[in-house]
């Protein structure tokens, strides 16, 4: 894996998500939220489980399974549980590593503060968020 | 098997393994003597954790283990409690050199037998196994337990300050007499420092990217160390301040450094001369070779990445033991983290670990007692309310009950909740846990036919968790339990 052996701050830096914050706010970044590496298989957040966080993929795949049925795969520079933390609600789905994955985490608590703080980074996630909504939308029948 | 180790870590690790009957067991450390970390730290001699010499149940007891979060755990009585037996109540936390004397007792009492000064050079695989290559020839095993510590220093890669003095090489507190001090780091090992300096120095300033966060410190082991100067700081007092900075570079001078940094919480750019720099920047497992043979690290690259039962998550058969399972964080429940990285979390991760390995990879299963269906619902509520797993693994580990079809309900023992919410099979669980609010709560967990239901429980002002309102809820939370047991019994 890339990110095991690049130095932490430079692999967040590459992230479009946090294109926008100087060295010394991704040092930071870098400092305040961890990093976890899940084995394959290994489930990430939980469907109707409360607590979840609010994951970016540094490296590896991961897929999105609702009731047991998969949805959709993320890779790196995707980021998750964000809308459970934005409602105050419990994951609507399963996150599960499809391979060896490598996130940063932000706990459910830090991520309002952290965004307030980051305004930029709140923004880009927006336009992801966006995107996301408009891909969903489409009509593809 | 292998443990290389002899730290509190690796003897309990070693204490508990050689009591689950794997035959072959080999427990080496490249130490002299038992005690591992606490032969030579904290550097300024003083614990930040709690003995209670005198509490509301009897020394080793296992209830008494709450109170006692020092001492290793023993399956018998001369094997517990150890470390209040050697404090001399000066401190309400023990000396290093008390840690040390427990620890060397816990050995000798508890008949841990390790073979000393034998030090793993490096690792390969071998037929489905692996050879650890030692100072005292090969050891072959299928499985190891890797309990080395996170001593190792580690510093960032700031320029210059690969020149400065490391925590671990800090001199004692006399030769900072008069002189400004500059710590990179406000972490553990840097407010340590920051304490122990404060009778000496003229000018201590502590300084790293991320902030202090308050919240958590005033809730923290640590805030017995970080409040002096901490505080000192927060009231403009004199001598001592805390700052938000990147440091870009630290250059050296005749007469002293020269620190460049930039704010992270404050916009601005800061150079100040110090007479010397420490660098308190943490630590990383000293794990040689294990990354090449393909084991994942985290925490940039200081931590190897552990399932919930402490393996490595890239490389079966490598487990963890002792200071660094606090790479393993468990559910992060509302953010919380484990209490793995100090004794009286990990010392109960050996427990199970020892267990489990015993079971997965050497097919000994432990003992399971059977429960009758009116036993359960006291027997949960006794351990949400006493049991010193889960109150000092705080959603890390809970307690099990399976329900089988054929035999009914049985103490399945202590599990990483992690592991429990993802396996199959009706049971139930309980952990001690905290709310999004951070109060303390009991949280009950039942799967059955395949789905998951939690059920927070509500707190207590005094934390007791065995009243009638915890019974009635309880008892309502594992309902869905219960009509296959009558089933099965009727």
């Amino acid at each position: 894996m890339e990110a095991s052996t690049a130095n932490y701050v430079e692999t967040l830096a590459r992230l479009s998500l946090f294109a926008d914050l100087t060295h010394p706010q991704l040092e930071a970044l870098a400092h305040s939220f961890g990093e976890e590496v899940f084995a394959e298989g290994q489930r990430v957040i939980r469907q109707d489980m409360t607590g979840g966080g609010f994951y970016v993929i540094l490296d590896g795949e991961a897929k999105v399974v609702i009731d047991g049925q998969e949805r959709a795969r993320l890779s790196r520079g995707d980021f998750f549980g964000e809308l459970s933390l934005l409602t105050d609600e419990p994951p609507a789905a399963d996150v599960i590593a499809t391979s060896l994955l490598r996130c940063m985490i932000i706990p459910d608590n830090e991520l309002k503060a952290f965004l307030l703080r980051q305004p930029s980074v709140m923004y880009r996630m927006l336009q992801i968020e966006a995107r996301r909504l408009r891909a969903a939308n489409v009509w593809t029948g | 098997m292998v443990v290389v180790g002899s730290g509190p870590g690796g003897l309990q690790t070693a204490y508990s393994l050689g009591r689950t009957g794997i035959p072959r067991c080999a427990f080496i450390s490249r130490d002299s003597a038992p005690g591992g970390m606490f032969r030579r730290f904290p550097l300024y001699q003083r614990l930040i954790s709690w003995t209670k010499p005198d509490a509301p149940f009897e020394r080793g007891t296992r209830e008494y283990e709450w109170y006692d979060h020092n001492s290793l755990v023993g399956n018998e009585r001369e094997h517990q409690a150890l470390v209040p037996e050697f404090m001399d109540r000066a401190f309400d936390v023990p000396a290093r050199s008390e840690m040390e004397a427990a620890l060397v007792e816990f050995a000798t009492r508890g008949d841990v037998r390790v073979r000393y000064e034998c030090e793993w050079l490096g690792t390969r695989r071998d037929d489905g196994g692996f050879v650890l290559e030692t100072s005292d020839g090969e050891y072959r095993c299928r499985v190891c337990v890797f309990a080395i510590g996170v001593t190792d220093p580690w510093v960032p890669p700031i320029p210059g300050l690969e020149a400065v003095p490391h925590y671990v090489a800090a001199s004692a507190p006399e030769h900072y007499q008069g002189k400004s001090v500059f710590i990179v780091g406000k972490r553990n090992s840097g407010f340590e420092l920051a304490q122990g300096l404060l009778p000496w120095a003229r000018r201590i300033v502590l300084g790293s990217p991320r902030p202090v966060d308050v919240a958590m410190l005033a809730f923290s082991p640590l805030s017995i160390r970080y409040l002096s100067p901490y505080t000192e700081h927060i009231r403009g007092g004199t001598g001592s301040y805390v700052v938000d900075a990147a440091i870009e570079r630290v250059e050296r001078h005749l007469d002293g450094y020269r620190i460049h940094a930039s704010g992270t919480t404050w916009e601005g750019k800061l150079e100040l001369e110090s007479d010397e720099v420490i660098a308190a920047t943490g630590f990383r497992a000293p794990v040689l070779d294990l990354p090449t043979l393909g084991v994942a690290m985290v925490n940039d690259g200081r931590m190897p990445a552990q399932t919930p039962y402490w393996e490595s998550v890239s490389v079966p058969g490598i487990f963890f033991a002792g200071n660094v399972m606090q790479a393993s964080p468990g559910l992060r429940k509302h953010g919380a983290t484990s209490s793995s990285g100090s004794v009286n979390g990990y010392r109960y991760n050996a427990r199970v670990l020892a267990q489990h390995i015993a079971e997965k990879h050497f097919g000994i299963r432990r003992e399971r007692p059977t429960l009758d269906g009116d036993e359960v619902v006291p027997f949960l509520l006794g351990e949400l309310a006493r049991a010193p797993e889960l109150w000092t693994q705080k959603g890390y580990l809970a307690r099990v009950v399976d329900l089988d079809e054929a035999d009914g309900f049985r103490d399945a023992g202590i599990v990483p909740l992690a592991d429990f919410v993802d396996r199959e099979g009706d049971a139930c669980a309980v952990a001690v846990e905290y709310d999004a609010d951070g109060t303390i709560i009991p949280v009950v967990y039942v799967r059955r036919g395949g789905h998951l239901l939690e059920h927070a429980l509500p707190p207590h002002p005094l934390h007791m968790f065995d009243t009638e309102e915890h019974r009635q809820q309880l008892a309502t939370s594992l309902a869905p339990l219960r009509p296959t047991t009558v089933s099965a019994r009727s």
